[in-house]
């Protein structure tokens, strides 16, 4: 079978078993959970053979599928692979059955419109990744909406309405600048080569002034900006994550927000390079601010799932810091750095789902003594959190060390070059790695140390299907912790790509009327 | 696969067998596996220092695999064994099987034997990975997993809060050095772009100058050896790393894990050579650590505490051998000091056993009838550390003592008193220790006289290896063998004719302290409470550790929760963030609320406002024709 | 003054009329009636072009408007009945459900 016939299949047995779920007549909850299981393992093994097929050393995409679909807007059906997204559909499909094995026990009423639910948010999570058109790219964006909306209003906590209303409407704003400045660029595109395409490969080159860059890059910026999240844009995220039912927090966190970062990576950055290499100081900044406002805001926090919450926010700092580094080092590590928080705070975020269900409660000060009381999940989470503080063998440790020591490269050269200040941004990151142990830390020594603290006691220790989950979790850690070269290899080109396409200028060239020097000349 | 990754790979390989299979397997089982594997490393490690010794001492590398490649850069997990590792893998290796096998008799009664041994052979093998490694990739490798084990073993007894917050403060302030270390490592990959650390020394010695500051790198990997080797200002969690087991405190708090710091020095010393500011500052850092933590040893009555504190001083003795750029010297009293502590600490474990845990000197006294393998072997070790002669410990510290004056690197007249004050000091404090634990009429409890034994062979047999190596060990010259890759630094002229006067003075020295402990604590100790009352402000400073760790509070701890609580989560994103997007939210409510009064529900109104704007649109079509 | 425009100034005063009693009266049936004066002032205005200007086209506008006035009446009395008896008055002031 043709890899772009496999790709299509993992793309749309979501859609599959959405519409074989809605036929199945209520109450059949077990077939129901047996049936989505079955289509998000069988997903995950065809992605499997895609990742085993991709072939690093070709450049461009590959298992493609290209047709024209409304020819006159120069909208194409374009879905492909590319070191860019191999990874990140390696993780979704690879979340997929997790998400649904850990719902078992937790989503009681109205499940089969909860598997429904997540079926759509997987096949809109994966459009987006492997969409190649600005067009179908925003179409699937946004019909991750709606389900996430309906996942955390229905299946919430006790706040679900305000927190999904303000993930909605925070999303949307920004989607709606966007789909502006999506317009404007194609508008652009056709006025300057008379050619009307929404395809990504088009698009990489319109040349723009550097004013119309800034704006557009701002609007695109500030879309990916809430997804990521990047602070100061970043507070949907704790409400959202703590009203969320546990299925809907790993989906979050373990691939939503890898959206956001996805964009800045494919989009955001490699549309505008001229706006971008101006814009860097400031993304920069903003990219440490995450990494220590994160954290420190993670060391207070007295609801479990509000830290995790927090720690995205500074993990994620990391995955910025190396984008916007423009190193190689930085960008491969931020990519890998993707991967890792969302294996672990999916992880992180099953186990806090898991005694949940047992004690049902969030408050720290509730825990105590876990590790005496149930053995088996405190070595997980221990395993867990020490791959948040980024202990050398897990994949914290590979995704946060090669996006700081591509920052600091960076900031080194531009040193060299005169200016101080993103080395000094790369110093302040590094610190980053103290303010990680310290709160992952507490957290642990509440949860798992001390005096024996289990409310609605005595609980049980994980069960098969629990430890299944975790052991898979882990086993992926330590494979990207300990052999990250295969992954690596894999997104290489597309790391050398983007930073091809970001570092060389692209302003129209001037015309003959102004005589004005190239802009080349004068950066 | 090659012979240094097996090395690497046994304890590993115990780990996961004890980890994950030792609870159902039994106690034997475990003890067969967690001790048979270190033993099996260091026969290895035996055999491939023969190997290295039969191949002229060219050293012996290894790769095991590509961790990652980016662009032109590669990562690789490679091994190294020159005459440097080949020290500290021997004592590592060596020491550490011998205390493996010592917590077959300490932990015989614990409930988590199978998780003990686990942790204790995963902290081997992230040691080995340190001290084999060829880049600083895989040394930070080893570094930062010497720390995990290191929380692990302090928090054992995780059901009391208390050793579990030793455990987190221990890895708390590792990272903080580590984040000077990894600066460090990147200052180096930016200005070299290699770890290797071979290549790394080779560029720093060769012709030209590389371009970064040798002293600026030299520095920022020392912030990372204070944390791990105890050096003020991260030396904080080594006394409360006590909480751990007795045998924890012997491996990796006295043999291995903080000497990790001297070996980073010396290990680079390619840079330090050439970093003067840098070797100044740690050879400063090194004495005043020994001084500070020698004056607070003599105040502690905790027998592990006052060991503890010894490590720290004695660390500073190897930073300023380091300092002064005697590498092989620091590498010397890393060796020594790894048998005369361990035999110290696993002694003061003997004792904790035969006393039913008690830990107070206080309540001890006239032990050395009663356990006397234990009392020997004690008394051994600490004439070791105070310097006496032929034992180890005095041909270490002579050296360094005579470095410290003598040294072309920075010896100084002033560095020498220092240190010669602190050797005083120490031979002081630790005879104190003896007098008070062994000698003397006892002081405890009746019950707990009772239960006073000897502890088994296990443990008895390991503390007379020790000590027998603490007697002999120093005849074994780690300098010259090492001169090769660590040449000695060359001493001052005006200086040489005083060697021999050094030499003297140390065991004048030793002499001293023991006398002087002997005068002050022998019989009931009066004169020695006469001091204490008289200089009582200073004893409370010096027992409460120069209240460094309430200044620490202060400083750093109380004001980061302070920040992040009240500015960044209350003021910034509560008040600020949230208020903004609440606010906005709610101008567009009563917005609303306002515009929506247009809709009166009277139909005349409507019919009104109709008309209205149909005249209005004839107007408007009137004159614009 | 032709016979034209007096028709024509006789239909604007039917529609103005129409027009204010809509605007004025405050009786539901009132103002469905003043609206069929509004309609019927059309209706004379259109006659009168087409007898003016000699076609046929404003006739067959006439009849399209009777046939769709008709309708409306037909659709607008019930809903007025209906809401009479609801509110058990004819005054349009009280008929404010959809006030805010």
């Amino acid at each position: 079978m043709a890899d772009s016939t496999i790709l299509s299949l993992v793309l749309y047995l979501p859609v599959a078993g959405f519409l074989a779920i809605a036929a199945l007549p209520a109450g059949r909850d077990a077939l129901v959970r047996a049936l989505t299981l079955g289509a998000m393992l069988v997903q995950f093994a065809l992605s499997l053979v895609l990742y085993a097929h991709f072939d690093p050393a070709v450049p461009g995409l590959q298992a493609s599928t290209q047709v024209a679909w409304i020819p006159a807007w120069g909208v194409t059906y374009y879905i492909g692979l590319d070191g860019y997204n191999i990874l990140l559909v390696l993780l979704t499909t690879f979340l997929g059955p997790l998400v649904t094995a850990g719902a078992f026990s937790a989503i009681t009423k109205d499940v089969k419109l909860f598997y429904a639910m997540v079926f759509l948010i997987q096949f809109a999570m994966l459009g987006t990744f492997v969409a190649q058109d600005l067009f179908l790219f925003y179409l699937f964006w946004e019909t991750m909406l709606i389900p996430m909306f309906l996942l955390i209003g229905i299946w919430g906590g006790e706040r679900r309405i305000y927190a999904t209303i303000k993930f909605f409407l925070y999303t949307a704003f920004g989607s709606i600048l966007m789909l502006a400045a999506v317009i404007y660029l194609v508008y652009s595109l056709q006025q300057t080569t008379g050619v009307i395409s929404f395809a990504f490969a088009d698009l990489y080159k319109v040349r723009l002034p550097l004013e119309a860059q800034k704006w557009l890059l701002a609007a695109f910026a500030l879309s990916f900006a809430i997804k990521v999240p990047m602070v100061p844009f970043h507070t949907w995220l704790p409400d959202a994550h703590v009203e969320a039912p546990t299925a809907g927090s790993v989906i979050l966190a373990g691939v939503l927000l890898k959206m956001g970062t996805y964009g800045f990576l494919k989009l955001g950055f490699p549309l505008f390079p001229d706006a971008t290499l101006l814009a860097t100081p400031i993304l920069s900044t903003l990219a440490v601010v995450s990494i220590v406002y994160g954290a420190c805001l993670a060391l207070v926090q007295n609801d479990i799932k509000k830290i995790i919450a927090y720690s995205s926010i500074s993990h994620l700092g990391y995955v910025m810091l190396g984008l916007v580094s423009l190193d190689l080092l930085g960008i491969q590590g931020a990519i890998v750095q993707m991967v890792s928080h969302g294996l672990v705070a999916a992880g992180l975020f099953l186990m806090v789902g898991m005694i949940y269900e047992r004690c049902h409660t969030r408050e720290l000060a509730a825990y105590g003594g876990l590790a005496k009381v149930l053995p088996v999940y405190s070595v997980f989470f221990m395993i867990l959190t020490l791959a948040s503080v980024g202990l050398p063998t897990t994949s914290g440790f590979t995704g946060e060390f090669l996006a700081l020591l591509g920052a600091f490269n960076a900031g080194w050269r531009q040193w060299q070059g005169g200016s101080i200040y993103a080395l000094i941004v790369a110093g302040v990151a590094v610190t980053g790695v103290v303010l990680g142990a310290l709160y992952m830390l507490r957290f642990a020594q509440h949860f798992l140390f001390g005096a024996e603290r289990v409310p609605h006691g005595p609980v049980a220790d994980l069960n098969l299907r629990e430890v299944s989950i975790l052991a898979a979790l882990a086993a992926a850690v330590f494979w990207l912790g300990l052999f990250p070269d295969s992954a690596m290899k894999r997104t290489e080109l597309a790391a050398r790509e983007y930073q091809q396409l970001v570092s060389a200028p692209r302003t129209p060239a001037p015309t003959r009327l102004t005589g004005t020097p190239p802009l080349e000349a004068a950066r | 696969m090659g012979l240094l990754t097996l090395i690497v790979l046994l304890p590993l390989l115990g780990f996961l067998v004890n980890g994950l299979a030792g609870n159902r397997l039994g106690k034997r089982f475990v003890s067969v596996v967690g001790c048979g594997l270190p033993a099996i490393a260091f026969a290895v490690t035996v055999k491939c220092f023969l190997d290295l010794q039969a191949g002229g001492w060219a050293p012996l590398a290894e790769t095991a695999y590509a961790w990652a490649v980016v662009g032109q850069s590669s990562f690789e997990i490679a091994f190294w064994f020159d005459r440097l590792t080949a020290v500290m893998a021997l004592v590592v290796t060596g020491v550490g099987t011998l205390i493996h096998i010592y917590s077959i008799g300490y932990m015989h009664e614990d409930k988590s034997y199978a998780r003990y041994f686990a942790y204790l052979n995963l902290f081997l093998f992230f040691m080995l990975l340190l001290v084999l490694g060829k880049s600083l990739l895989v040394l930070f490798v080893g570094w930062e997993g010497v720390g995990l084990a290191s929380y692990l073993l302090i928090g054992f007894w995780f059901g009391d809060m208390e050793k579990a917050a030793a455990g987190k403060k221990a890895f708390v302030f590792n990272r903080i050095g580590d984040a000077g270390f990894l600066l460090g490592m990147f200052a180096i990959y930016s200005a070299l772009g290699t770890f290797d650390m071979p290549a790394i020394n080779a560029a720093f010695m060769g012709a030209s100058t590389p371009a970064v500051s040798a002293s600026l790198v030299g520095i920022l990997l020392f912030i990372g050896a204070t944390g791990k080797s105890a050096q003020i200002p991260l030396y904080v969690w080594l006394p409360d790393a006590m909480a751990g087991p007795t045998p924890v405190s012997a491996l990796i708090h006295a043999a291995t894990m903080v000497t990790a710091g001297v070996y980073l020095v010396a290990r680079m010393s390619g840079i330090y050579l050439h970093a003067p500011e840098a070797s100044t500052i740690i050879a400063a850092v090194g004495a005043l650590t020994a001084l500070m933590a020698a004056t607070i040893a003599i105040a502690q009555d905790d027998i592990k505490k006052v060991l503890a504190y010894s490590t720290v001083s004695q660390l500073g003795f190897m930073f300023v051998a380091l300092g002064v750029g005697a590498y092989g010297v620091a590498i010397f009293h890393v060796y020594t000091h790894a048998f005369f502590k361990a035999c110290l600490f696993l002694g003061a474990g003997s004792v904790i056993h035969a006393m039913s845990g008690e830990q107070d000197i206080k309540k001890m006294g006239g032990l050395g009838r009663k356990i006397p393998i234990t009392f020997v072997t004690f008394a051994v070790a600490t004439a070791a550390i105070s310097g006496i002669p032929p034992l180890a410990g005095f041909f270490s510290k002579d050296e360094i003592l005579w470095y410290a004056l003598a040294s072309g690197r920075g010896g100084s007249v002033l560095l020498f008193a220092v240190m010669a004050f602190t050797a005083l000091l120490t031979a002081f404090y630790m005879f104190r220790l003896f007098w008070l634990t062994f000698m003397g009429a006892p002081r405890m409890a009746k019950e707990v006289e009772h239960h006073v034994h000897e502890s088994p062979a296990s443990m008895t047999g390991v503390l007379v290896v020790l000590a027998v190596l603490s007697a002999v060990g120093g005849f074994l010259s780690i300098p010259h063998f090492l001169e090769p890759m660590l040449p000695l630094p060359e001493t001052m002229a005006a200086m040489q004719p005083y060697h021999y006067w050094v030499m003297g003075g140390s065991i004048a020295i030793a002499a001293t302290g023991l006398a002087g402990a002997i005068w002050f604590f022998a019989g009931d100790a009066s004169r020695a409470g006469a001091i204490r009352a008289g200089f009582a402000g200073v004893y409370r400073v010096l027992s409460n550790k120069y209240y460094i760790d309430e200044l620490y509070d202060r400083l750093f701890g109380r004001p980061l929760v302070w920040i992040s609580d009240a500015v960044f989560l209350r003021l910034g994103d509560r008040m600020i963030i949230d208020g903004t997007l609440n606010g906005l939210a709610s101008v567009a409510q009563r917005a609303a609320g306002r515009l929506s009064r247009v809709q009166t529900g009277s139909l005349h109104k409507y019919a009104f406002l109709v008309l209205v704007g149909m005249v209005a649109s004839f107007v408007w079509m009137w004159t614009h024709g | 003054m032709d016979k034209v425009q007096v028709l024509q100034f006789v239909a604007a005063a039917l529609f103005a009329l129409g027009l204010t009693g809509v605007v004025i009266r405050r009786n539901v049936l009132v103002m469905l009636m003043c609206m069929e004066l509004m309609l019927n002032g059309v209706n004379l205005s259109l006659v009168t072009f087409a007898h003016a200007m000699g076609s046929a086209v404003g006739a067959v506008l006439v009849f399209l408007i009777f046939v769709v006035a008709t309708a409306e009446i037909a659709v607008a009395i019930p809903i007025v009945l209906l809401l009479v008896r609801r509110k058990r008055t004819l005054d349009v002031g009280s008929f404010s459900d959809l006030k805010g």
